[in-house]
């Protein structure tokens, strides 16, 4: 592997670890570990811990992957190792 | 029209256009039946692979799960969408550079071995058909209800239509179905959810409804709404119960979340693309289509809970006027009445119905002394007797019963069944090409005939699929026992064995032969034995020789939630393995540096 095949693949893995400890928080940290602490704060009429672990983490997600596919396309096009 | 004319009507139109498609998009080669030819845009490849992971399970038991555990269904929630980022971040743009057709011959390849091939083409094959035997029940299930026709009589033709587009169509047919197969069904989830919001909270977005207050007035939260009426009638708080214990439910999200990015009929959608871009963006776009349905399911879920408790406890409880006289329930209640699954059980005989939990001792002491002697609205599981009722009415007709239940016009109800069979067909299809394609691919082409010539392996990919159909159907006709539990253990069984094998072939160069497939022996096996010990050897009662109950299982884990338990211990397995015998040679070392970079995708395709 080449010095910039290198740098791409570290680069990669520090965006995949970032997302991933989010990924984390948002689901398994506030929808299941916290809820009951998170619960006593309302948004509307639900607990954010209950929101979180029903809706909130999902649209995290949706998050996630687009930041992931956005950044990486980004990459491809730094380290010149994009598709044709 | 009456209901039952217009459910011929709509079902029958969306089949056709079914087989309309499927003859528009027949495959001619195997890379079309395999992988689409890889011209699938990654918008409409989100949206087949949206199809294609929204089960039954997802059209149907979900919400129905969600209305009875409350937030213990949030596992199902979380799990079945946050396997997507795993499968965006960590396999779907590498396995997609790769660019060959099916999961086991990324692993053969990648660990330079025909076992560790045959080792994960039996994983997914267990994988699968675990999963695939759930499917065809529902669609006869579905049949047999809705079209009064007999269960038998609905499972083959649910098998012929399959057998119709995904033989000749393979993926490419079983794609562009898929695609029609989304719209019907999320518009059919999507449309009564909007009216019952709509009538319950006065907000039309279910998302936001579920948050809002009650139209009726009262400023009363609708979450807070339904933890009054349920908590007084002696159930658990809807917004705080769990399910087993909080372990339990860290552990089971996280076994669906990963069996989600592991099993093989949602990866190999990711073949289909044309760039490795595109399967990047695929799974983000797959996300979006399904988080349509998922996000709305909480908000059916407590909403029809609410309005079932509303309908059977019209007054005060305690008071003899607060339950509703059986005389005078209403249409919905009688039509489920006749399937067994919705039914009264007036234990005090006063013609009233009382539903509450009488599991609960206090709740049970205060019903004695209102005259109620125990919880009268009751199922019958499908195919059982009257001996094995269980309390409540069955999940599963919380989705199908609630237009009627929120008085929607007749067009509205047969959508919905439209829309269940249009779940159960699409992920039946891809179940059953992931398998025909492991038979035909890998072990015909990659172990028995390497030289097969490419018409006689995409003739043996059909015979595959027939095949595949008819055991399916078998298990249909004969439903094993454990049917309804099998979804859940499939998702196990692949988190245990496929998803670690693909993550270390990817992110660790020094995972070797050894390492993988006792990884995923290890992994497969600790899963099978704990499911087995608890449910039965082979599902078969009375051989579980540690007994089903909470009490014994470990660290309150349940079976259904031990595929992470399995995947760690496949990721040990292969670990150590790997350290205490030769590492990989060069050209593999190789072969991982390539797939890690996008560049030369193209180049990279069919052998």
């Amino acid at each position: 592997m080449n010095k910039t095949a290198e740098q791409y693949w570290k680069a990669n893995i520090r965006l995949v670890s970032i997302l991933l400890v989010i990924w984390f928080v948002c689901s398994f940290l506030f929808g299941i570990i916290l809820v009951e602490p998170l619960n006593t704060i309302k948004i509307g009429g639900v607990g954010l811990g209950f929101w979180f672990a029903q809706n909130g983490s999902i649209y995290t997600f949706l998050v996630l992957i687009y930041v992931y596919t956005k950044r990486m396309n980004a990459l491809d096009v730094e380290f010149d190792v994009q598709e044709d | 029209m009456d209901l039952q004319t217009l459910t011929y009507v709509v079902v029958g139109l969306t089949f056709t256009l079914y087989i309309g498609i499927a003859f528009w998009a027949r495959a001619a080669t195997t890379g079309e039946f395999y992988a689409a030819g890889r011209g699938i845009h990654p918008v409409a490849n989100g949206m087949a692979t949206a199809a294609d992971w929204m089960s039954a399970a997802s059209f149907i038991s979900m919400a129905g799960l969600i209305a009875f555990k409350g937030y213990g269904a949030s596992v199902f929630l979380m799990g079945w969408t946050g396997g997507y980022v795993l499968l965006a971040l960590l396999l779907a743009p590498y396995l997609r550079k790769f660019g060959k057709f099916t999961v086991p011959e990324f692993i053969g390849d990648r660990y330079y071995s025909r076992t560790a091939r045959i080792v994960a083409v039996i994983c997914l094959i267990l994988a699968s058909v675990t999963y695939v035997i759930g499917q065809m029940k529902g669609i006869g299930v579905a049949f047999s209800r809705f079209l009064e026709i007999d269960y038998n009589t609905g499972l083959y033709i649910g098998m012929g239509i399959v057998f119709i587009y995904a033989v000749m169509g393979g993926m490419k047919g079983i794609t562009y179905t898929q695609i029609a197969q989304y719209c019907v069904l999320i518009f059919a989830y999507t449309v009564p959810a909007v009216f019952i919001s709509l009538n319950l909270t006065g907000n039309p977005i279910p998302q936001l409804g579920i948050g809002s207050s009650m139209a009726d007035g009262s400023g009363t939260f609708m979450l807070d709404r339904l933890d009054q009426v349920v908590t007084d009638l002696g159930f658990k708080q809807y917004t705080t119960q769990v399910m087993g214990s909080k372990l339990n439910m860290f552990v089971y999200t996280l076994s669906l979340m990963i069996g989600t990015a592991g099993l093989p009929h949602v990866i190999i959608r990711f073949f289909t693309v044309p760039k490795v871009k595109d399967a990047r963006a695929s799974a983000g776009w797959a996300l979006v289509f399904i988080s349509i349905l998922y996000t709305t399911a909480p908000a059916v879920g407590s909403m029809a809970r609410l309005n079932l408790m509303n309908t059977i406890q019209i007054g005060e409880v305690g008071t003899p006027s607060g339950n509703v006289a059986y005389s005078e329930r209403p249409e919905w209640f009688k039509k489920w009445e006749t399937t067994g699954l919705l039914r009264h059980n007036d234990k005090n005989g006063d013609g009233r119905i009382q539903y509450y939990n009488d599991k609960n001792e206090e709740m049970a002491a205060k019903a004695e002394a209102w005259g109620w002697k125990g919880n009268e609205l009751e199922n019958i599981p499908f195919g059982k007797t009257e001996k094995d009722a269980k309390s409540g009415p069955d999940p599963d007709i919380m989705v199908l019963a609630n237009p009627e239940i929120a008085n929607l016009p007749n067009w509205v109800i047969a959508l919905v069944v439209a829309g269940g069979l249009a779940a159960a067909l699409s992920t039946a299809a891809g179940l059953l090409l992931a398998i025909a394609s492991s038979i035909s691919h890998d072990l015909l082409k990659g172990v028995f005939a390497p030289n097969i010539s490419e018409k006689s392996e995409l003739m043996a990919g059909r015979l595959a699929m027939i095949g595949a159909i008819g055991i399916a159907g078998y298990f249909g006709l004969h439903p094993p026992d454990f049917a309804a539990g099998t979804v859940a253990i499939a998702f196990g069984l692949a988190a245990s064995s496929i998803f670690p094998a693909l993550m270390m072939g990817i992110f660790y160069k020094k995972m070797n032969r050894a390492g993988a497939i006792w990884g995923m022996i290890a992994g497969i096996s600790v899963t099978m034995l704990y499911v087995f010990q608890h449910k039965g050897i082979m599902f078969i009662p009375g051989t579980s020789f540690m007994g089903g109950m909470p009490a014994n299982w470990f660290f309150t884990i349940s079976p259904n939630a031990f595929g992470a338990v399995g995947a760690v211990v496949n990721f040990a397995v292969a670990i150590i393995v790997s350290k205490v015998t030769a590492p990989p040679p060069d050209h593999i070392q190789h072969l991982v540096e390539d797939i890690r970079v996008p560049k030369g995708a193209g180049v990279a395709t069919e052998h």
